[in-house]
């Protein structure tokens, strides 16, 4: 049986707890980061860019099967780490799934506030292009 | 004067951040301010609060005082001719927009010409860009070397007789380099060209002495140079000034008013257009006496060590680009703006920031640097007189870390 999303991010907030200092949790997100999946240099295009991150995001997505695949790259590894986490929950997850979801497990890792103002809005947008694709793709 | 007693006196120093001891080294960005600079904001918003000028109360004869008196020290301060040369503003960029708006109406005609020099900070082209598209007027730019330097050979060949204005930072707030002012105002009004020099950084690192220099204009903010936010200083020659109209209408830029028309006030009154910062702008005085202060040679011997240190090892790294490092006699100041070989620059800051070392990452405000270097952004470590070789230390050795983990 598939684990649900609740699953998911429940793990995702586990993962980090392992870690006490946030030197340790950016550790664990640039390793994230550096396993993140070869993105393809052609789709690195300004149509994919995520607006509003100080360095730059990639988000490109599918939908197959009812569910919404997402594929990302950034320039910049911390950000690639976050993104990473990111669509490592959401990617096959159906457009209602993920447009119902609060996204409130960001908030418990503490990510937000660990971030510099500039990042915590290339969070932010992140989600927000997340929220938007499933959005765009629930079935009305 | 040794660097430990001079901590004394800027109580942000002392902070912490993530439970490890703060290393501001985003100096260029706002400075720290001294015990006296607070004190004397919370004095007169405690004792002295009042509208300058016009009233006959006490209290505002007594603020009026602190306001003029300020007047009086920047002038001393910038070696100006006349106090009637300072204009208060709330900063640099207000400061450069004054002088853009008002120099453009009196002296930029259609086809006219204003130099700008390449390494700037936005505040010290938008300005001017704004305004060459009002007047129709040509923006042109004088493009720095790779060291980052302002050639004066290349200087000479941009001027032309079209040209009306050169406008050029005193110390870049990139590249850190130390603008020749005098040889550049020599070549400029052999030109019959005026110079407009941005001190937002050379007031800090450099004596300035528009006298001596020969500037036509020379703008500051007092946040960077220890006094508080929202200040700032334009110097004007006078009879430029004198030959400008007001930026803005209001309060009491005025001589008399009728619905017929206006008169404006004398210099530098036509200027400041209503009520200024006045809380903050007499915070200026004991900022530029601790600036001052701070221009001992024992300290500046220290502070010197300190930059040295922080060069040598940025230099040795071969992974690390440092720009502005000047091939000729040209003075760097301690502000040190570099990219790592693979690593982006907003996750060194990220990783130094968590390990209490504060510094400025990204396009620092000047993108035209940034493309002339071929980078989308840069780390840039900037020092005050207040830092110490044990936070120099400090940061390169986190600086070492934050490479090796995000190699």
């Amino acid at each position: 049986m598939e684990t649900s999303l609740e699953e998911v991010k429940k793990q995702v907030v586990e993962d980090f707890s392992l870690y006490d200092e946030w030197l340790d949790k950016y550790e664990y997100l640039i390793e994230l980061g550096k396993a993140l999946e070869n993105y393809p240099e052609e789709k690195k295009t300004d149509d994919r860019l995520i607006k509003g991150c100080q360095s730059r995001v990639w988000l490109d997505y599918w939908v197959k099967d009812g569910r919404i695949w997402f594929s990302a790259d950034s320039d910049a590894i911390i950000t690639k780490g976050i993104i990473s986490m990111l669509i490592s929950v959401y990617s096959g997850r159906t457009p209602e799934e993920i447009a119902g979801d609060d996204f409130g497990f960001v908030e418990e890792i503490g990510l937000k506030e660990n971030l510099s103002p500039t990042r915590a809005n290339g969070l932010a947008s992140m989600i927000d292009k997340i929220k938007a694709v499933a959005a765009e793709n629930v079935q009305s | 004067m040794l660097v430990e007693e001079i901590r004394k006196s800027f109580p942000g120093l002392a902070g912490t951040v993530y439970s490890r001891p703060l290393v501001y080294f985003d100096n260029a960005a706002t400075a720290m301010r001294p015990i006296r600079v607070i004190s004397k904001l919370e004095d007169l918003s405690y004792n002295h609060n009042a509208n300058i000028h016009r009233a006959v109360h006490r209290l505002s004869a007594e603020a009026t005082e602190e306001y003029e008196n300020t007047r009086d020290s920047v002038q001393k301060y910038l070696n100006a001719r006349s106090r009637e040369e300072i204009v208060f503003t709330s900063g640099t960029t207000a400061a450069v927009n004054l002088a853009a708006f008002c120099f453009g109406e009196s002296f930029i005609r259609h086809g006219d010409e204003i130099l700008v020099s390449e390494a700037e900070h936005h505040s010290n082209l938008v300005p001017w860009q704004m305004m060459c598209e009002r007047k129709g007027a040509v923006l042109k730019k004088l493009p720095i070397e790779d060291d980052g330097t302002v050639s004066l050979d290349v200087l000479v060949r941009m001027l032309t007789p079209a040209t009306k204005l050169f406008c050029v930072a005193h110390i870049t707030n990139t590249l850190g380099i130390e603008n020749p002012l005098k040889d550049i105002v020599n070549i400029c009004h052999s030109k019959n060209c005026p110079v407009f020099a941005d001190g937002a950084q050379g007031i800090v690192h450099s004596r300035t002495d528009v006298q001596e220099t020969g500037v036509d204009f020379y703008s500051f903010s007092g946040h960077k140079v220890y006094a508080a936010t929202g200040t700032g200083v334009l110097y004007g020659r006078k009879e430029l000034l004198e030959k400008m109209p007001p930026y803005m209408g209001g309060g009491e830029m005025v001589g008399t008013v009728k619905f017929t028309g206006t008169t404006y006030a004398p210099l530098p009154g036509k200027f400041e257009a209503g009520t200024q910062n006045i809380n903050a702008i007499p915070t200026l005085v004991p900022a530029l006496e601790m600036a001052e202060a701070m221009r001992d040679t024992e300290l500046e011997k220290y502070c010197e060590g300190v930059s040295e240190y922080i060069f040598d090892a940025l230099t040795s790294n071969p992974r690390i680009r440092l720009f502005g490092v000047p091939r000729g006699a040209q003075k760097k100041a301690p502000i040190f703006s570099f990219v790592v070989d693979g690593v982006h620059h907003e996750d060194i800051a990220l990783i130094l920031d968590k390990m209490g070392i504060a510094v400025r990452s990204g396009q620092m405000c000047a993108e035209p640097v940034m493309d002339r270097f071929g980078v989308t952004g840069m780390v840039r470590a900037s020092l005050a007189p207040y830092n110490t070789m044990e936070e120099a230390e400090s940061f390169i050795r986190a600086l070492e870390r934050a490479i090796k983990m995000l190699s």
